[in-house]
């Protein structure tokens, strides 16, 4: 990655999804601290009528991080390294330019309008895939628009080698539009007869089992789609750039995401371990997640191999400690996931405060980390001004970590706890909890889990606070950081 | 051959989508035929019941709730039989959930009655003291789609061969016809229930949420 001077890049695209990262990031994790708190005081429900319920707004709060405040991140980050890698400005050509603020405002609206179907409870009640069938429409259009863009910059680049970032780019483009597509074909039934009932209503094209089987093929891989590979792509750009070390390993970069493509989507079925799926599939889902610890661990050491002989950067760039940690704590979810793929342990686990406990240290710990550092990395290059402030970010930095650590403890308890109680006999062998017996002990750990919220969310207002200084009023640049980013 | 690849974007994409694609190929489809078949005896849901799950997936009770009683002795003992793939051969979609907030509720139907359901969604504490489930008063007004529910079932009917009688056509005609069969159904929900503004609303003509959900929570056994 030799720096190429002569050429201007254009961030128009990349810093319109720079602002909706941030402001999608603050609604959906607003959100989420609202429905936590919600489990430990119920009266919490009550504030904005039928709309305001945690069942109402749960989805709203999964489907505004996942695609509000990552995917706008995911697209953000794409917008500014896949230029950088394929040495091409978008400036070079009015058709890409066109189609970029094209896919901004599509997405844009399209994220409007899709916040708000859930609200008035327009739902397919799919994990994840919520969205009636004219939004799913529009979301097809949008990753078309995103298509263009990736492959259209990639048709006119000058290097011709692609970076392990745009393989992992070009895997998140194709892998959620095969998921998402499968998982979301359904028939309009207003089409279906004479212009009966609702237009937006629709009917799955699977039904039982095998929807259960599409639905966990796809919400287990737009996690693997979503929150791990582009998150990936993310780190092996922004990891090396920031402190200016190589690659530790171009074999075992090849290893991990050939190995990650194939292992990922076998996986799925161990979210309906002692379902009503075959034996088999159940099986298949269980040996797969322990072996994706493989590709998985092999990105993450990559990563941290990357740093040896330059750990003092830790100490001294808080930007590489976001994203030394990020890996880290990709390390301890890719572990997690598989342990709780175990039957043995998937007995005890699934159903209870384990699985949220399980995802939300991967997401807070790994992907919003890892995005953030991204934008923070971004920012000085972009807006041509220093990091409004070291101190803020490195406070930033342990408030949001010890929230994750008071989520994921809390839940990991909450969760053990309910499970073993939900099992536990009398010595004549008859169930010894009520179901709300094993509900009520749990309130202390959601009291906790709605406190690591707000921090969390304080953590995530700072972090905004900052950009915003940056892209105001912060020291101007004459020259464009190599390396570290400055910071005042 | 991965420097190739490298360089050559079309067959790299390509050669990613085949890695990715096979595990769906050999995991997913060979269940296909196995799967959809119902148990003996199963019938399709009626047109009040397929409204009651649409209120079901409307206020996302999959948030909390599961639908899927798992082969343990502590499950059985909870919940009753354990749940079998032929009961699920007309729920599109599926409603396992993947949570238990509250309890699992495939074979709620077994031991909760109307006036069971009728109390708890009013006020949960009311029923039970410690719980932390919202109220959902806005069922008791708001008036659920049997219109769009009818539409649904014409579709399964058609699309999918679901056993429906002859009568269910995609006219209008036949949805007019149909209609009483819906109301007659509600008036048998409200003859149990004592929320007066409800029971009016159905000799009106207008069916609230909670009755189209107590028929399919009632259904759920």
């Amino acid at each position: 990655m030799q720096s190429n001077a002569a050429l201007e890049y254009d961030y128009s695209v990349a810093k319109l999804f720079t602002y909706t990262t941030i402001l999608f990031g603050f609604l959906g994790m607003l959100l989420g601290t609202l429905i936590a708190a919600q489990m430990a005081f119920p009266e919490l429900n009550y504030m904005l009528g039928e709309y305001g319920t945690f069942s109402r707004l749960r989805p709203v709060h999964t489907n505004t991080v996942i695609f509000g405040f990552t995917l706008s991140g995911v697209f953000a980050t794409f917008y500014y390294v896949g230029q950088r890698v394929l040495k091409v400005s978008m400036a070079e050509s009015k058709f890409l330019m066109f189609v970029g603020k094209l896919h901004f405002w599509l997405y844009f609206v399209g994220a409007l309008v899709a916040t708000v179907s859930l609200l008035l409870g327009y739902s397919q009640s799919k994990e994840y895939a919520q969205y009636e069938w004219p939004i799913d429409i529009v979301i097809v259009l949008i990753w078309v628009a995103w298509g263009t863009s990736l492959f259209g910059l990639i048709g006119i680049r000058r290097e011709k080698s692609l970076y392990i970032s745009m393989w992992y780019y070009i895997a998140t483009f194709l892998g959620i539009a095969m998921l998402y597509l499968f998982n979301n074909m359904s028939v309009p039934t207003y089409f279906a007869t004479e212009g009966l009932g609702n237009f937006m209503h629709s009917v799955s094209m699977y039904s039982g089992t095998n929807d259960a089987l599409v639905q966990w093929w796809y919400g287990h891989n737009a996690v693997a789609f979503g929150f791990t590979v582009p998150i990936v792509a993310m780190i092996y750009y922004f990891l090396p750039k920031e402190s200016g070390q190589a690659i530790y390993s171009y074999k075992l970069s090849l290893l991990s995401f050939w190995g990650l493509m194939f292992v990922y989507l076998w996986a799925g079925s161990h979210h309906l371990l002692y379902s009503t799926v075959p034996d088999w599939m159940q099986t298949m889902g269980s040996v797969f997640s322990i072996i994706l610890i493989l590709p998985s661990w092999g990105s993450a050491i990559n990563m941290l191999l990357t740093m040896k002989g330059e750990w003092n950067q830790l100490t001294e760039n808080p930007l590489i400690k976001f994203m030394v940690l990020a890996s880290t704590f990709y390390m301890l979810s890719t572990l997690e996931g598989p342990i709780q793929a175990i039957k043995s342990v998937n007995a005890i686990a699934h159903f209870t405060d384990w699985i949220p406990g399980h995802v939300h240290d991967g997401v807070l710990g790994w992907v919003v980390f890892m995005i953030m550092a991204a934008l923070f990395h971004m920012a000085p290059r972009m807006f041509k001004r220093e990091i409004y402030s070291k101190s803020l970010m490195e406070k930033q930095f342990w408030l949001q970590t010890t929230a994750v650590v008071l989520y994921f403890t809390s839940m990991w308890i909450a969760g053990i706890t309910q499970g073993m109680m939900w099992r536990a006999v009398d010595e004549y062998g008859n169930l010894m909890y009520s179901f709300i017996d094993t509900v009520a002990v749990l309130h202390p750990y959601y009291a906790i889990r709605a406190l690591s919220g707000v921090l969390y969310l304080t953590g995530f207002l700072m972090f905004a606070y900052n950009m915003i200084k940056t892209m105001t009023v912060s020291r101007e640049l004459t020259q464009e950081p190599q390396f570290k980013s400055p910071m005042a | 051959m991965f420097h190739w690849l490298e360089k050559n974007p079309f067959f790299f994409s390509v050669g990613v989508f085949l890695v990715i694609a096979f595990a769906g190929l050999v995991e997913i489809l060979p269940n296909f035929a196995e799967a959809s078949r119902p148990v003996v005896g199963l019938k399709p849901y009626t047109v009040l019941e397929l409204a009651g799950k649409e209120v079901y997936k409307k206020d996302a009770c999959i948030a909390c709730h599961s639908q899927l009683i798992r082969p343990f002795k502590s499950e059985t003992d909870r919940y009753g039989q354990v749940s079998l793939s032929g009961e699920y051969a007309y729920d599109r979609p599926f409603l396992w959930g993947s949570k238990r907030t509250g309890p699992d509720l495939h074979r709620v139907g077994n031991y909760r009655t109307t006036d069971w359901h009728e109390n708890h969604m009013w006020d949960p504490t009311s029923v039970v003291p410690q719980s932390i489930m919202p109220a959902y008063k806005h069922m008791f007004t708001n008036i659920a789609d049997i219109e769009t529910a009818y539409a649904e079932a014409v579709t399964v009917k058609n699309v999918f061969a679901t056993p429906y009688g002859d009568e269910f056509q995609g006219t209008r005609a036949a949805w007019e016809a149909h209609k009483p069969k819906v109301l007659a159904d509600a008036k048998l929900i409200t003859a149990d229930m004592k929320n007066k503004d409800v029971k009016d609303a159905v000799e009106a003509g207008n069916i609230p949420e909670i009755v189209a959900l107590i028929a399919y929570m009632n259904r759920l056994k």
